[in-house]
């Protein structure tokens, strides 16, 4: 078997075994935290018999481990349960709300790569000139203040003093194009509207910005810290020895090396984006997962709970397995061994 | 121009400004390598031995905060009379670098055959990635290692020490450079890879023509190897002459401190300093007889 395949195949599994544990959790503590999501759901006004008869409905009457037995059977089937807070499928709330927090994110995560690395990059090769200077103390700023604060300042700034960019929303409603896939970007592109695109992207460029600069932020700082430590390894010597071009030195020979430790950094600040996903989407007013996942939390809707939380799990496991396998790509000293860790 | 000596230096020195001030490291280092002649610098840690190798690289003469004056000449020409851009391109073409440990010297996310392609463009950037290939496996053969296709498309974690070892020594007389700077050559082996190595050295530098400007603090391995010897003391050449004449009858007080100081197989650890004179204790001090000749 090719040693890639069989990462991939590895990292499939345990994936597979962290979902797990995960939906056990997130089942279990979603049920021991205080109050009765059918007396929440129903208000104060309703009777103890409708509430009764919700818990039945909900096989809340039931011991834990029959509630987890039916929720598998009913995930087998592609059924996440009846949402309380908005009456209809989880599986229906998820697909709505989804492909907005994953274009916010996936936007932000190309400027973290698209931008961060670069700069840091560039700031390795010029180290301790003024490029190197300025990059440090943007990328300073860019990780000194949480993404809700460059929210508001961005909204501020480029969208109420200088009307650069939109408040708000994800597209101006004269431009509404029908629901393909849910991404903005693309739906406006199937409908062949390139000023409804525009649009879209102009909505999207603050609050993808303010979700991404922590990131590009650190990802700098983390690129030119490993990328001046290559600087000092005996293959660096060697390469200047030969004579070959600072510019190649500084692109394949030590950027590619200094890729792997920022890379692994990126994957773990995409789970970080999901949990800041929820005030940047309150700012910006973006009709996205993060906020239909608080929503929930705070109604404790169960099935909307282990919904949310299992797919941003999924989606987490996702992106870590494509850093993993862009690694391996990188760093053959992965890719050789025989059996992946 | 032909007769010009491969690398001379003179009154070579090189200071370092720091936050403290400006620090002198080599306080005037005279040398010189005839073409196809084995020369070797010796010395202790912190001699100076390395820097002086990485300004006839032209290494140091880019980074900031280094002051380098005298002259270094190369086949004639002088470092500091040259652009930036034909100072580099001096590089991997007239002379290369052998580094100390050969396992961290290649670059390790790269294919020794991909290396071995960049340094062969080095001379002839028009070579196609077949003919590249064709030539290193040929080099390669030449350092006894045969079975070359393996070896260029292995990584260098995946090779043993020596083998990398005799991968650099390809590399480094690939493009037949006039001058080959070895660093300490296989002080990361053992004793008897370092020996073969040293015997493949001699042999690969004879058929292809390069001088050799050998780096070292180990006394035994500059006897077997170099034709002629240069004592570095805390940045300055405290004696030099032909390899057989200074071992029999070293001038100097340092070059007897280090040659007692050579370990023995007979055990008793290192042993104390034979003498403790003014003339150790005032290494600056030149010796009649032991300077550099003017050379012409």
């Amino acid at each position: 078997m090719p040693p890639l395949l069989r990462l991939i195949l590895w990292r499939l599994g345990t994936s597979l075994i962290v979902l797990i544990g995960v939906s056990m959790l997130i089942f279990a503590i979603a049920r021991v935290i205080p109050g009765d999501p059918a007396r929440i759901a129903l208000g104060a006004n309703a009777t103890a018999e409708q509430v009764e008869a919700l818990r039945a409905r909900l096989n809340l009457d039931e011991p834990i481990v029959v509630q987890y037995g039916i929720f598998l059977r009913d995930l087998a089937r592609g059924d996440l349960g009846v949402s309380l807070y908005t009456n209809r499928p989880v599986t229906a709330d998820i697909a709505q709300f989804l492909p907005a927090t994953m274009e916010l994110i996936v936007v932000a995560g190309l400027m973290m790569v698209l931008i961060g690395l670069p700069l840091g990059a560039l700031a390795a090769r010029y180290r301790n000139s003024w490029v190197d200077s300025t990059i440090r103390v943007i990328s300073l700023l860019g990780v000194s203040a949480p993404s809700f604060v460059w929210a508001v300042i961005l909204m501020l700034l480029f969208a109420y003093f200088l009307p650069i960019f939109p408040i708000a929303g994800r597209i101006s409603e004269a431009m509404a194009v029908p629901r393909v896939t849910g991404f903005m970007l693309i739906d406006t592109l199937l409908a062949g509207r390139f000023d409804a695109f525009r649009n879209a992207a102009a909505h999207l460029a603050l609050p993808a910005f303010a979700l991404a600069l922590s990131g590009i932020g650190q990802a700098a700082r983390l690129t030119r810290a490993n990328m001046i430590e290559t600087y000092d390894k005996p293959y660096i010597e060697m390469a200047q020895s030969y004579g070959f071009s600072e510019r190649k030195i500084a692109r394949s020979y030590a950027f590619r090396p200094s890729l792997i430790p920022s890379l692994t950094i990126i994957g773990l600040d995409f789970a970080a984006m999901l949990g800041n996903a929820f005030l940047v989407e309150a700012v910006f007013a973006w009709p996205g997962l993060s906020r239909y996942g608080v929503e929930v939390i705070l109604r404790k809707d169960l099935n909307g709970i282990v919904g949310t939380v299992l797919v941003i799990s999924a989606l987490f496991l996702i992106v870590n397995m494509i850093i993993d396998i862009l690694l391996a790509y990188i760093n053959p000293r992965i890719r050789h061994s025989t059996r992946p860790s | 121009m032909t007769d010009a000596p491969t690398l001379l230096l003179r009154d070579l020195r090189l200071a370092f400004r720091g936050y403290t001030g400006v620090t002198e490291v080599l306080h005037g280092i005279s040398l010189h390598i005839r073409a196809g002649e084995r020369v070797a610098l010796v010395g202790e840690s912190g001699s100076g031995k390395s820097v002086t190798a990485r300004i006839v690289l032209g290494l140091l003469q880019d980074q900031r905060g280094a002051r380098i004056t005298g002259q270094v000449r190369v086949e004639g020409r002088d470092l500091a009379a040259m652009s930036r851009r034909a100072r580099v391109a001096l590089r991997g073409r007239r002379m290369s670098m052998i580094f100390q440990d050969p396992t961290s010297a290649l670059n390790p996310v790269y294919r020794i055959g991909t290396q071995f392609t960049e340094v062969l463009r080095r001379a002839d950037p028009a070579i196609t990635e077949r003919a590249a290939r064709a030539r290193a496996a040929a080099l390669l053969d030449e350092v006894a290692i045969h079975d070359p296709a393996r070896v260029l498309d292995a990584y260098a974690f995946q090779l043993s020490g020596g083998m990398n070892q005799r991968v650099m020594i390809a590399m480094a007389l690939a493009n037949n450079p006039a001058l080959l700077i070895a660093d300490e050559p296989g002080t990361a082996l053992d004793v008897t890879v370092q020996a073969q190595t040293l015997g493949l050295m001699r042999r690969m530098v004879a058929d292809h023509g390069a001088a050799v400007l050998f780096i070292s603090h180990n006394l035994g391995v500059v006897r077997e190897f170099a034709d002629r010897v240069y004592v570095i003391y805390k940045g300055r050449i405290v004696e030099h002459g032909p390899t057989a004449a200074l071992f029999d009858t070293p001038r100097h007080a340092y070059t007897r401190a280090l040659m007692a100081a050579v370990p023995r197989i007979t055990g008793g650890g290192i042993p104390d300093l034979p003498e403790r004179d003014d003339a150790f204790a005032a290494p600056m001090e030149l010796h009649p007889g032991v300077a550099e000749p003017e050379a012409t």
